[in-house]
């Protein structure tokens, strides 16, 4: 046991000291994505917000940094650890979770799929294009009447006579739909057919004809990212096109628990800039004559947001950490989703009320994390989806329907 | 076309810096990182060295530091010569510049030599023209344009009034001015290959260099005293009551500022 005198210095921005437990490499990726975000989406981010868009060529800054599908391994990504995707999350989503969902879903619900489950044929066709940001990836499972119970799905495909696949459904809630270069469209097959009826993905280019991606309009939550509804009417698809390394929700549900992993992470970041910017209002906005930062009651506020920031950033590298010795489990993730975004969440509407009447504008990034944080708590598995996860983990006892 | 940068390692910026009280110089036990001044000189010599070329490092650096060379060679540079030794501590700006010249000559063939202007900690701003003397190579100082034309550099010099534009041959060094070139990020194809980069890491002797004639013992300087700086004035408000700019324009002109 050590009896080393303890530090009584700590920096306010790290209270745990967790920059330590992070590689050189970690580090310096890090640093990179924390000033590009500074640099490339912060100064911008809530003028995009206020038009509710998200400028496509952000795509190609993504690629240039390498940060579309960094943890995959080959056709033109960078193969780092999975802890290096989750800090790369975090940073991103601390400019906004709209910029973090771009990556997420190009990363790990789009190129995903394709690398661990297409064709050689659609890994040369896509990823390098993907990996670059020359070509944008959406992923369409929800649809208007299947949400939480994305098996119930009604989006059909079935076998002609000439041996296409053709595609009839409507998916909704789709994430770049309307920017995309190709969909990888999750369907359920013929029944008589010879997948029994089975969910397959497919690698569905965005101009053939019969697709066809509106923009879902009027979102108050992630305004600086594009959310679509995916119409597919009798698209029609080379055999070829079906991902040939998996049948059944398997496929969907891998897909999702990567992305899950850099949300976890990514709530994170977000809860960290509100936490900040509560931090830097508090030590100048002045009122009964001293800063808000000297009365108790902030104190108190301020120091319930860092310890919830920094244990949840914890909990985290913990999972970054199991995820590259390969050790991690679904139910491990869902504590990480559930919790985490949870934590961002309240720790955004804490640093909204801080901030007074000054916390209801996009001068300041707290409420624009905040209505983000209601599309980041609901996607990728509601908070209920994931408790009954967790559920039927402890119990052994399903609870879903 | 093959350039060597020198890039030095200090501690970040936004810690706290402090001094020894012992030695009265920088502390430099902690993590070192690259001097953003030199970041401007890797971006220069990456675009002038384009793909047939190739970018080697050169630092000086404490207790084998190599996180600052390892943003380098993930922005692109090629290797890296490290020269690290107990012995070096207490190096003037005169020393270090002849071990910098020791360890240029050893990292191979090269054309041209890019520094910063000054570093971002002890700002001497001498050590590259020292380095030149040494070498026996001509220096172009305050550079904010760098192009190459067959054997000579041609260099837009920075002036009080514009800028001259010199023309020098190669092999030369040059010294580059902050914010000459947009620094590009590493890349983290970058960042993964940058593990796998040569860091040739050499001691005094492996330079041929004798330890008795570095450090404390060759400096020829020696800093007899550290004092706080005066701690700053209040500035003088000055109410415009429709006068104002002749008050401004007579502090401009005591000032011999115009
Ligand atoms: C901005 C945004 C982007 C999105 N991007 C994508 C995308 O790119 N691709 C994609 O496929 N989808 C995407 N989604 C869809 C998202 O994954 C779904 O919204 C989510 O799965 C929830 O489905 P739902 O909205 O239909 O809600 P529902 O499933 O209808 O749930 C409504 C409420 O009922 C609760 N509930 C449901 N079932 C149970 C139960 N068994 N027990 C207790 N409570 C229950 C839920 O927790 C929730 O509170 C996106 C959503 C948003 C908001
Ligand atoms: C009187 C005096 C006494 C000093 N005594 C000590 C001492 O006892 N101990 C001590 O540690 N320091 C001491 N220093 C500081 C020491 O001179 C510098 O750390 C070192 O020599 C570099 O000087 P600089 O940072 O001012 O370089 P500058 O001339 O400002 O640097 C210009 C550029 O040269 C290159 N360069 C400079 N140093 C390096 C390097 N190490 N590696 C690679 N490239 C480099 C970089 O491109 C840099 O941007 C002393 C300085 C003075 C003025």
């Amino acid at each position: 046991m050590s009896h080393a005198p303890l530090r009584q210095n700590l920096d306010p921005r790290d209270l745990l000291d967790l920059d330590a437990e992070l590689s050189d490499e970690e580090r310096l990726l890090r640093d990179t994505v924390r000033r590009f975000v500074g640099d490339k989406v912060l100064p911008d981010v809530a003028d995009w917000f206020d038009r509710g868009v998200f400028p496509r060529e952000m795509a190609q800054e993504f690629g240039r940094l390498g940060v579309l599908g960094m943890h995959l391994e080959g056709y033109g990504c960078a193969g780092t650890s999975a802890t290096a995707y989750g800090l790369a999350c975090l940073e991103l989503e601390a400019g906004d979770s709209g910029a973090r969902s771009f990556v997420s879903v190009q990363g790990s619900l789009a190129m995903f799929p394709i690398w661990a489950f297409g064709s050689e044929e659609h890994k040369q066709t896509w990823l390098p294009r993907m990996a670059a940001g020359e070509a944008i990836g959406c992923f369409g499972l929800t649809e208007p009447d299947s949400g939480s119970d994305p098996s119930s799905m009604r989006t059909t495909a079935r076998v002609d006579a000439g041996g296409d696949w053709v595609l009839d459904g409507a998916k909704m809630w789709i994430t770049n739909g309307s920017i995309a270069d190709v969909a990888v469209v999750w369907a359920r097959t013929d029944p008589d057919g010879p997948d029994r009826g089975a969910v397959r993905g497919f690698v569905v280019p965005t101009d053939t004809p019969g697709f066809s991606a509106p923009v879902i309009h009027r979102k108050v939550s992630l305004r600086a990212s594009v959310t679509s509804e995916l119409v597919l009417d009798g698209v029609r698809l080379p055999a070829s096109a079906a991902l040939p390394g998996v049948t059944g929700m398997r496929g969907p549900l891998s897909c999702l628990n990567e992305a899950r992993f850099g949300i976890l992470f990514g709530a994170c970041g977000a809860a960290r800039a509100c936490y900040e910017a509560a931090l830097d209002y508090s030590l100048e906005r002045v009122q009964f004559g001293k800063p808000i930062a000297s009365f108790q009651l902030t104190q108190r506020r301020l120091v319930e947001m860092a310890i919830a920031v920094n244990r949840a950033t914890l909990l985290a590298l913990h999972l970054g950490r199991k995820k590259d010795a390969g050790t991690l489990a679904t139910p491990h993730v869902s504590v990480g989703k559930l919790d985490n975004v949870r934590m961002a969440l309240e720790v955004a509407r804490e640093a909204r009320s801080l901030l007074g009447a000054n916390g209801i504008t996009l001068e300041y990034p707290v409420i624009r994390h905040m209505t983000n944080l209601e599309s980041v708590y609901t996607y990728e598995g509601t908070n209920e989806i994931h408790t009954l996860i967790l559920g039927n983990a402890i119990t052994g006892i399903p609870a879903f329907g | 076309m093959n350039v060597v940068v020198c890039v030095k390692q200090i501690p970040d910026p936004a810690d706290p810096g402090a001094l020894d009280p012992e030695s009265k110089t920088l502390k430099r036990d902690g993590k070192l990182i690259l001097d953003e001044s030199d970041s401007y000189g890797v971006e220069m010599a990456l675009q002038l060295a384009g793909d047939s070329g190739e970018v080697t490092l050169v630092s000086m650096a404490p207790n084998g530091e190599v996180s600052g060379l390892r943003t380098a060679l993930a922005m692109g540079a090629a290797k890296a010569v490290l020269v690290s030794d107990d012995a070096l501590k207490g190096s003037d700006a005169l020393t270090t510049a002849k071990v910098l010249a020791k360890a240029i000559e050893r990292a191979g063939s090269y054309d041209l030599i890019l520094a910063a202007t000054e570093s971002s900690d002890g700002y001497t701003g001498t050590v590259p023209e020292q380095i030149a003397e040494v070498l026996g190579l001509p220096s172009v100082t305050f550079a904010k344009a760098v192009t190459i034309d067959g054997t000579t550099v041609k260099v837009d010099r920075q002036t009080e009034a514009g800028y001259d534009e010199v023309t020098c041959p190669l092999p030369a060094l040059v010294s580059v001015t902050a914010g000459v070139v947009e620094p590009r990020y590493p890349s983290f194809k970058g960042i993964m290959a940058a593990k796998s980069k040569p860091v040739d890491q050499v001691t005094v002797a492996d330079l041929g260099l004798d330890a008795a004639n570095v450090g404390w013992a060759g400096a020829g300087q020696e800093i007899i005293e550290v004092a706080q700086a005066e701690a700053r004035q209040a500035g003088e408000v000055i109410e415009d009551d429709g006068e104002a700019f002749n008050r401004v324009v007579g502090f401009l002109s005591d000032l011999k500022i115009i």
